[in-house]
């Protein structure tokens, strides 16, 4: 039997019946993940610890101790969110050698749970790309077509719980971060509501569309895993409680209504391959008994430019305590401003400088008006027509990107293909609400199908997955 | 001032009193080794987050109505984004567009006349760390990093150096009776910018100049000074101000040009989406105002009214929030109040203000004032000697009066032992006595002293003067 088939809740049935041990299967993913080497999934692999915590919880189980819903299954976790005493890097050289002093909430939830952290997946650097090719640390490969990408920034996320090297991962989402790569590597991933998970511990891209969500194999995994993150913590002041709990989750969508958004199935961009394959989900949920309603959102289109704008924005701001004087590479340079100054030249990719500089253009001087208070109203808009479509409905669905994984060597040609294959998936970080990718195609490349739904109802989104699932 | 007319406002910075920082759970303190109350939070490592000190919230509230400003409903928070060594994320989180405390007025006295201040808003907002110079290397020390600070920012009401100094005088009295600050300003817990342009009488204001560094309220009237003469010899000349951050050196009594003033642009103010807006219901600002200590002008009215003490006294017993509770600690522990205010005032205010110090240090505690007044009640020791001797040792001092009297041997003679020395000075002085009976009846005091030094100032005084009375006057018969 390969254990590294098995979802996450046959694994952790079979190491808390003691059927397997958590030192076994701990040892079988980094055998793979070794194995596997050349998929680049992980930046660093927490091999000693990894092991040092399967060991523990070994000897708990056989002393018949108390154990977490988690314990002993190896989760991975994106090399952005802090795992204590573990390196982080954030796929930039900055970081190269930084070790985080602290846990983020959600590495402490899941180590609580018995979780054995295995190591810090590749991603674009500072979660900044969706090819997972802005990595210090070279590109992942996608593990079911290896010529191509696997998505980003939580590429390696995907690819490792695609490949089977973890059970489950976390990856983060700023504007479809866990879901694109997820819909490109044929796993589940959510972006949960804004502030269902404490972001305590993510090095902030933007923090007002960041959030932490569960990359997994099945829909029922990525349900425990947010099951176990989720909820209100003292150390983020925008977290809240969301009273989820995963062994509710009923499969269903009989009598549900779904509306999908017409500027979506009208997008220039979106292949053909894609489309059919929405198509065909659409029946599929139909003939599951889901009623499916065509609507318009007319300011879906502008979702691209203010989330550029406000992630940007953010990004400037929040980057700037990368100076290279109390953490990270500092480059040698006369006084404050020349240190400073090389340390992020030197320390940052292109990607990341380039945004940078739109976020700072946006907020200086008359363009704060012109572009930054624009891309707030226009993100208002968002949200506030996202939410009138969703009275009307239980959710809306949508593809999760307009094609399928593009080959390695591709390099988009136009800006609008460089940053409208996020258009998608940014309307849920903009308007705040959940929103969970799930795989639709039945062969080739795979494809995400995506459900938002209305804020603090992911309940609704895996019951209704699961049910499209076990219908396909 | 040649027919130029000055326009001063201010801009206070002023640390709150709390227990912990701004955003996150380290002490709030002063001093101490460097990099000794840091964390990930106020250090900004990647990741960490910002948790709003509620109790900074409640003090920013309270000095809003100390200063008769109006406590806005709802506030949202600010990142001010810049490059310092000492500023570690990059931003200081601040109140751009919506403060927790809009504008206000405040009264003010200045020569005798009452004057209005307009406030402008009160934001709260972090402090920064410190830069320690050592020769050419410079070291940081982030202890004072996210420290919570209010500043103040008053409206250019003020016409003269004088006006600046009474009102920021009456701004730090205000705040330090609310319990908001201790407002020592050579420790830097408060700080004050001053704006000052000049114009001619009648004319637009000028162009002004921000003055920064100003560690006393003597420093902020030598700078309105030395400002206000630069700035009108450059317009007698034909010259044009320029709009900038000048440095005050107080030492040197000049300023010194530091920057152009930064233009809105340059901060790249962007809203802090860590922390949710502030909303400030009608019952929490009238509890935060139920909570708050008496003011000066109600303590005034109370030691007038319910103590009997004369205006004066009072005036002076809440010129400063720590004088005023030490009298309030002492009339608790029992100290008849006219003679608790004659000690403060007499023995108290000269030591509490060391040499160029503005701030009031109390270094002794209500209960040793009433314990020295009963001290001097039961006749163990005088007044003069409580004020003169005990008084300064007690000061700092952890000791009870008793024992300090003890040990300075300054219990007052008995009746008898007053008697035998005031016999003994009349018998050593002769001439000065002869002098007296001649008619030159001031030589008494010169007798008296004499008679109060031999018995090393530990003399009944009313039985020493009443002996001396007696002797001379049986001499003269």
């Amino acid at each position: 039997m390969d254990l590294s088939t098995l979802t996450l809740k046959e694994i952790s049935g079979k190491i808390a019946c003691g059927e397997v041990t958590a030192t076994e299967v701990t040892e079988n993913i980094l055998l793979r993940i070794e194995r596997e080497k050349q998929l680049n999934a992980y930046i660093t692999v927490c091999r000693e610890s990894a092991l040092r915590c399967a060991y523990e919880t070994d000897k708990k189980i056989a002393a018949g101790e108390k154990t977490g819903p988690l314990a002993g299954v190896p989760v991975a976790v994106k090399d952005n969110i802090a795992v204590k005493d573990e390196r982080m890097t954030c796929a930039s050289a900055f970081l190269k050698n930084y070790i985080s002093p602290y846990d983020a909430t959600a590495v402490e939830k899941l180590k609580n749970a018995g979780a054995v952290i295995i190591g810090k997946t590749n991603m674009d650097e500072f979660a900044m790309g969706a090819s997972n090719k802005n990595s210090a640390y070279g590109s992942v490969k996608n593990p079911l077509f290896r010529d191509c990408v696997p998505g980003g920034s939580s590429g390696g996320s995907a690819a490792a719980v695609s490949a089977g090297l973890c059970y489950a991962a976390l990856g983060t989402d700023t504007g479809g971060s866990v879901r694109q790569p997820s819909s490109f590597c044929g796993v589940v991933g959510l972006k949960p509501t804004y502030s269902a998970v404490s972001r305590y511990g993510v090095t902030a891209f933007a923090s007002s569309l960041d959030q932490i969500g569960p990359v997994t194999r099945t829909v029922e995994d990525n349900a425990i895993i947010f099951g176990v993150i989720c909820g209100r913590d003292v150390r983020d002041a925008t977290s809240a409680d969301c009273g989820f709990n995963a062994a509710e989750i009923r499969p269903g969508l009989a009598g549900r209504k779904i509306c999908v958004i017409n500027e979506v199935m009208r997008s220039e961009l979106l292949s053909g391959e894609v489309k059919d394959a929405f198509y065909a989900a659409a029946e599929t949920m139909k003939r599951a008994g889901a009623e499916i309603e065509y609507v318009s959102m007319p300011s879906f289109d502008a979702g691209i430019a203010a989330y550029v704008a406000v992630s940007c924005a953010e990004a400037a701001s929040t980057l700037s305590r990368f100076d290279g004087l109390r953490y990270g590479e500092r480059a040698a340079g006369c006084g404050y401003d020349e240190i400073v100054a090389n340390s992020r030249a030197r320390g940052f990719g292109d990607e990341v400088k380039k945004r940078i500089m739109i976020g700072n253009f946006v907020l200086k001087g008359d363009n704060y008006e012109k572009y930054y208070v624009t891309a707030m109203k226009m993100r208002a808009r968002i949200k506030s027509e996202l939410n009138g479509i969703l009275r009307k409905c239980d959710f809306i669905a949508v593809p999760t990107a307009p094609t399928t994984a593009p080959g390695a060597d591709y390099e988009p040609q136009t800006l609008k293909q460089k940053y409208y294959g996020d258009m998608f998936t940014v309307t849920a970080n903009l308007s705040g609400n959940p929103a969970l990718s799930v795989p639709m195609k039945k062969s080739g490349k795979p494809a995400g199908l995506q459900f938002i739904g209305r804020c603090y109802d992911e309940k609704t989104l895996y019951s209704a997955a699961s049910a499209y699932l076990s219908e396909k | 001032m040649s027919g130029y007319e000055m326009m001063i406002g201010l801009e206070v910075h002023c640390e709150l009193k709390t227990e912990s920082k701004l955003l996150c759970a380290c002490k709030n303190a002063f001093g101490g080794e460097p990099n000794t109350r840091i964390c990930p939070v106020c250090t900004g490592y990647p990741g960490v987050l910002p948790s709003l000190n509620g109790k900074a919230v409640e003090l920013t509230v309270a000095a809003g109505l100390a200063l008769g400003c109006k406590i806005e409903g709802l506030c949202r928070w600010d990142r001010k984004n810049y490059f310092y060594p000492d500023l570690p994320k990059a931003w200081q989180t601040t109140q751009f567009g919506m403060p927790l405390v809009g504008s206000g007025m405040m009264e003010y006295e200045e020569g005798g006349e009452k004057h209005v201040l307009r406030i402008n808003r009160i934001q709260l907002e972090e402090d920064a760390g410190k830069l320690l110079h050592d020769g050419d290397r410079t070291f940081v020390d982030f202890n004072r990093c996210g420290v919570p600070l209010i500043e103040i920012v008053t409206e250019p009401d003020l016409r003269s150096p004088g006006q600046a100094a009474a009102a920021l005088t009456e701004i730090k009295k205000r705040l330090k009776f609310a319990g908001v600050s201790d407002v020592k300003m050579q420790e830097g817990s408060l700080r004050c910018d001053v704006n000052l342009s000049v114009a001619k009488k009648g004319d637009p204001p000028g162009v002004r100049t921000e003055n920064k560094n100003l560690n006393s309220v003597k420093a902020v009237v030598r700078c309105c000074e030395y400002e206000a003469a630069r700035q009108i010899k450059i317009l007698s000349e034909g010259g044009s101000v320029r709009c900038e951050t000048r440095k005050w050196d107080d030492f040197a009594g000049k300023g010194i040009a530091m920057r152009a003033k930064e233009s809105f642009g340059d901060y790249k103010f962007i809203a802090e989406p860590d922390i949710p807006p502030v909303e400030l219901s009608s019952g929490y600002v009238s509890s935060v105002a139920a909570s708050l200590p008496p003011s000066a002008s109600a303590r005034r009215q109370k030691y007038t009214a319910c103590y009997g003490l004369p205006e004066y006294d009072a005036e002076v017993l809440t010129c400063d929030c720590a004088v005023s509770d030490l009298f309030d600690d002492a009339v608790k522990c029992g100290a008849d109040p006219k003679k608790a205010s004659n000690i403060i005032m007499t023995g108290v205010l000269r030591l509490a203000k060391t040499e160029g110090r503005e701030d009031y240090e109390i270094k002794i505690d209500g209960a040793r004032i009433a314990e020295g007044l009963a001290l001097v009640g039961r006749g163990v020791i005088s007044l003069n000697s409580f004020i003169g001797s005990v008084f300064p040792a007690l000061w700092g001092s952890t000791e009870c009066a008793e024992d300090t009297v003890v040990r300075l041997e300054l219990q007052q003679l008995s009746a008898e032992e007053t008697v035998k020395i005031v016999e003994e000075t009349v018998k050593e002085n002769d001439s000065a006595v002869a002098e007296y009976l001649s008619g030159n009846k001031k030589v008494f005091s010169f007798l008296a002293g004499r008679a109060m030094k031999a018995g090393a100032g530990r003399c009944n005084p009313a039985v020493l003067n009443e002996t001396l009375n007696k002797i001379l006057n049986k001499k003269g018969d």
